[in-house]
């Protein structure tokens, strides 16, 4: 509560009831109105989360902000939400990110505006519902609500392959989701008629159990993350969702998948989690290094940033598995950073595909003759993503690797390697696209950034370099959670 | 007992026979254009039996007829949302009859008899009583499938209805004489009595539970017994479809409930085992088959064959849970396909079927407002929150659970993916493609509000769905005899 006002509803269903607002201005013939509608609605959003982190106390672990109310008292389900040290820093990056998809889309979207902003607005509502539900039922209701916008984003404003690209999203993320309902209603069955979370935290369960359940989340959330081998999905949605569904997926719906893991694998089935760390850290890895030579090869510029995505993303699982305070924090801060920065880069890849209709590497080059500027901002995301110190990408990735020196030399040997292919894909695109002679007279035609994009690149710019040179605000915060997770997982559940 | 006292628990279904006579007389009496004085006076009918429902409610069981008829919370719930179905189904279907010369008063009347039927099903105590509900129900449906008689398909589909439901009856009917045979009862109690006391022959009991578990996979359309529902549905006006589709399964639960629960509980080792197998069979093929259907009416009927073998999950697990669960299951369903075939109405015109999937194809571009709702209601039926559908699948698979079949409930949402993938194409079809004919929709403010309430109240229903659970939860523990 902030001034007797309950701050997390506000920042769940504020976005909500603009996108609400904004569907009923109706046709395209009102495509103004809903623009800025929409876009109040995600600046108010993001305004209203703000009091999150500035109220916010550092020195507990303790859920902070919390409500609780009766919701369907028949199963014992409750409105139950609040955030800690690790889920408060997501719901910013949720709500910092609506904005910038508004912009995003403000001129490139011509048809069903209203539908297109709207779409946006009621995800990130559901996106902030998934972190701060503490109760169970209300976490997979907003899980899966946020299917239904993301399915019709891609479907609807999508590229030439876009239908079977949603229909892949769908039902690769509900295979997941589904037996992860089966594992949530065991465990309600197993907690004595509980459906909070922090209750399933402290349900003792026999190995067989833990494993069960632990595979019934990993399918779930692996999905998400994704993980390899279930990450085929990511660059197909990817390359056919519109700008700002990518940017949306990239910078936080990965991010939701890892989550899963650190608020519901691995606090409720410790036992299991140790057990098959090996086996997750061996797809971290595969994802790190097999997954960055794939990126290596790409020729659609989407197609590397969505492969890269998924060896970033093979990190977070590394730093998690890996069960010490570096490597949890450092998982931690590159998903923040690999928020910024790979929405930034898709948003460098949709300023060249909305003037020149391609995403392919070959039809570029020498693009800095005629887009100075833009070649700078992309200069510096595509430094931050393959981790230039002095950028947010090196935080997370060298927390990392020193969490998993300590764990074992050959994992950090590994892991080490994305900074030669991250490098080696990332600026080897930037080299194609940017420099050399003029490739084509479309090439030779290109303007540079408008105010709107100049606008949305300087934030995120200054955001990057932020984090990248003074990361103490977004770690401090999660300090405490982090140190008090490792404990509880560090703890056997298995029945005495 | 004296005999107002016998009459008054069954006032409704007295009330509904009264007005059904008097609506068939008086719709002799006028032209087609007056027919909206016999259909407005159905739909009072429909009020009035809701009205009695409600006033006549007593607290606890009350038996009449000498323990055939019974007036219980569970009966009284379950009739109210049939007349609430029945009375949506009227007003759905009215401009489609009327567009196709069948808007009649055999239409209204056959309607209200079917309802009749239901009502005894509903209320039944009785083997035979459920048996004259059930017959006066597939009677009145037959017919009512029958009546286009100009269309070849239409009376196909009431012939094959009409075979394989009579083959149906016989199989109940002859499985309810072995059960007489071996307890020397019909009335449900007194079976159930008589197979405890432990006299009765067992191989007897067995071999009778066999034909009636058969004679209600029948009716249900549970897989291996489906093979007249995706005829019928596809053959039957859409309006008759919709009739089949909703209503008679609340009438189901009932009739299987009061038969497998409240007569032949002492057997649930034998009958759950059967319905285990029913229900995956059905799950499976339902969702499979369904795939390939281009006719939206026949994946419809598949998916309420898949939606039927999840409802007999909930029927397994037993207990107030697993039959609330089923309850509810069953009211969600029955307001879901109230919403799909509504809309497949809606979207028909003078001598267009709009019965193929691709009939949906660039909806939203047509009418925002309607592929929004059909959005919702594919959702629900896919079970994604936070639709309705969603908690109807939940508090089965909960129920699931809690018996300790784990590995059912994973069949089961397994099954539900699969599900998901036709339920997903037309969405898919609604908002990625574009409409194949630009034909304006043509309806009335009465069938539009009506999908719009039927539509939201999925989401709204999925927002808030703890009351509507713990009215089924309630009216089964009241009412059903949970040994």
């Amino acid at each position: 509560m902030i001034f007797g006002l309950p701050a997390i509803s506000i920042a769940i269903w504020l976005p909500i009831i603009f996108g609400i607002l904004v569907l009923a201005t109706g046709d395209d013939r009102n495509a103004a109105l809903a623009r800025i509608l929409a876009l109040a609605g995600s600046l108010l959003g993001f305004l209203a989360t703000i009091p999150l982190y500035t109220g916010f106390a550092r020195d507990t672990s303790e859920m902070q902000f919390v409500e609780l109310h009766d919701w369907i008292n028949r199963f014992n389900i409750h409105y139950h939400v609040g955030v800690d040290g690790i889920s408060v820093l997501f719901i910013l990056l949720t709500a910092f990110f609506t904005p910038i998809v508004v912009l995003a889309g403000w001129q490139v979207i011509e048809k069903r505006v209203a539908q297109y902003m709207a779409s946006f607005l009621i995800m990130s509502g559901i996106m902030i519902g998934v972190f701060a539900a503490l109760d169970a039922v209300l976490f997979y209701v907003f899980w899966e609500a946020m299917l239904i916008p993301m399915f019709l984003i891609i479907g609807v404003w999508g590229g030439q392959n876009r239908v079977y690209a949603a229909v892949k999203f769908f039902l690769y993320t509900l295979l997941g989701s589904l037996l992860m309902l089966v594992a949530l209603i065991y465990l309600y069955n197993q907690s004595g008629g509980s459906f909070a979370i922090p209750d399933f935290h402290h349900v003792a369960l026999p190995m067989g159990a833990q494993v069960l359940i632990f595979i019934a989340f990993f399918f779930a959330f692996a999905v998400k993350v994704p993980m390899f081998p279930v990450h085929t999905w990511l660059p197909d949605a990817h390359v056919e969702a519109p700008t700002g569904g990518s940017v949306i997926l990239a910078a936080i719906m990965l991010k939701v998948g890892a989550y899963g893991f650190i608020r519901f694998s691995m606090p409720i089935a410790p036992d299991a989690s140790h057990h098959l760390a090996g086996v997750m850290i061996a797809l971290s890895l595969i994802a790190v290094v097999y997954i960055g030579l794939v990126a290596l090869t790409q020729t659609d510029m989407k197609k590397l940033v969505a492969y890269s995505s998924i060896s970033h993303m093979g990190f977070v699982t590394l730093g998690l598995f890996i069960f010490n305070a570096y490597g949890m924090e450092g998982a931690l801060m590159q998903m923040i950073s690999h928020g910024f920065v790979s929405g930034a880069l898709f948003l460098c890849i949709g300023v060249l595909y909305d003037r020149m209709h391609s995403r392919n590497i070959a039809d570029y080059g020498g693009v800095a003759n005629n887009m100075p500027v833009f070649a700078a901002f992309f200069m510096l995301f595509a430094m931050a993503n393959s981790g230039l110190p002095g950028t947010s990408g090196f935080v997370g990735e060298f927390i990392v690797i020193l969490g998993a020196v300590k764990a074992n030399f050959w994992y950090a040997f590994a892991a080490a390697t994305t900074l030669i292919f991250g490098a080696a894909y990332t600026l080897w695109m930037y080299k194609r696209v940017i420099f050399g002679a003029v490739a084509n007279p479309h090439v030779a035609e290109l303007a540079d950034l408008n105010l709107r994009e100049k606008v949305i690149f300087a934030v995120l710019a200054a955001t990057v370099l932020g984090m990248g040179l003074y990361p103490l605000p977004f770690s401090e915060i999660m300090h405490v959670s982090v140190n008090d997770l490792l404990v509880h997982v560090a703890r056997s559940k298995l029945p005495m | 007992m004296d005999l107002i006292a016998n009459l008054k628990p069954a006032g409704a279904e007295i009330f509904l026979l009264v007005m059904a006579c008097v609506i068939l007389i008086a719709d002799l009496l006028i032209r087609q254009s007056g027919r909206m004085v016999t259909y407005s006076l159905v739909l009072v009918s429909l009020l009035g039996c809701a009205l009695i429902t409600v006033g006549t409610h007593a607290h606890g069981v009350t038996y009449a007829f000498n323990n055939m008829f019974v007036d219980d919370l569970m009966s009284d719930v379950l009739k109210l949302l049939t007349y609430l179905a029945i009375g949506m189904m009227l007003v759905y279907s009215r401009q489609y009859l009327t567009l196709r010369g069948l808007f009649s008063g055999e239409f209204l009347v056959l309607a209200l008899f079917a309802t009749l039927g239901m009502m005894v099903m509903i209320s039944a105590n009785h083997f035979l009583t459920l048996y004259l509900g059930l017959e006066l129900l597939s009677l009145s449906l037959y017919a009512m499938v029958a009546l286009y008689r100009d269309s070849a398909i239409a009376t196909e589909a009431a012939m094959k209805y009409f075979i394989l439901g009579a083959l149906a009856s016989g199989l109940l009917l002859y499985g309810m004489s072995m059960l007489y045979g071996a307890t020397g009862s019909l009335q449900l109690a007194a079976v159930s009595g008589a197979i405890l006391s432990g006299s009765a022959n067992q191989t007897l009991l067995v071999f009778g539970l066999v034909f009636v578990v058969s004679g209600l996979a029948f009716k249900l359309g549970a897989v291996p017994f489906h093979m007249w529902v995706p005829d019928v549905y596809h053959g039957a006006p859409t309006a008759m479809t919709m009739l089949i589709g909703s209503a008679p399964k609340l009438a189901a639960f009932a009739f299987v409930s009061r038969i497998l629960v409240e007569g032949l509980q002492p057997l649930v080792q034998h009958w759950s085992g059967m319905l285990v197998m029913l229900a995956i069979a059905s799950m499976a093929i339902g969702n499979i088959t369904a795939i390939a259907q281009v006719n939206i009416k026949r994946m419809l009927a598949y998916s309420t064959i898949a939606h039927m073998g999840f409802m007999l999950l909930g029927m397994v697990s037993g207990g107030i849970e697993g039959y609330g669960s089923a309850m509810f299951y069953a009211v969600i369903y029955v307001l879901m396909s109230l919403g799909a075939f509504g809309m497949i109405m809606l979207l028909s015109r003078e001598g267009f079927e709009a019965d193929t999937i691709n009939d949906f194809k660039g909806l939203s571009q047509r009418s925002p407002w309607l592929a929004f709702l059909m959005l919702l209601l594919m959702f629900s039926m896919a079970g994604v929150p936070p639709t309705v559908g969603f908690y109807a699948k939940f508090s089965v698979l909960n129920a699931v659970v809690q018996a300790g079949h784990v590995w059912l409930a994973v069949t089961a949402v397994l099954f539900s993916l699969v599900g998901a993938f036709y339920y997903l194409r037309i969405v898919k079809l609604m908002y990625f493609d574009a409409p194949e004919s630009r034909a304006p929709i043509i309806f009335g403010q009465d069938t539009v509000l009506l999908i719009s309430v039927n539509g939201l109240g999925v989401l709204l229903l999925g927002l808030l769905p703890g009351g509507l659970m713990s009215v089924c939860a309630v009216s089964v523990q009241q009412s059903l005899l949970l040994h």
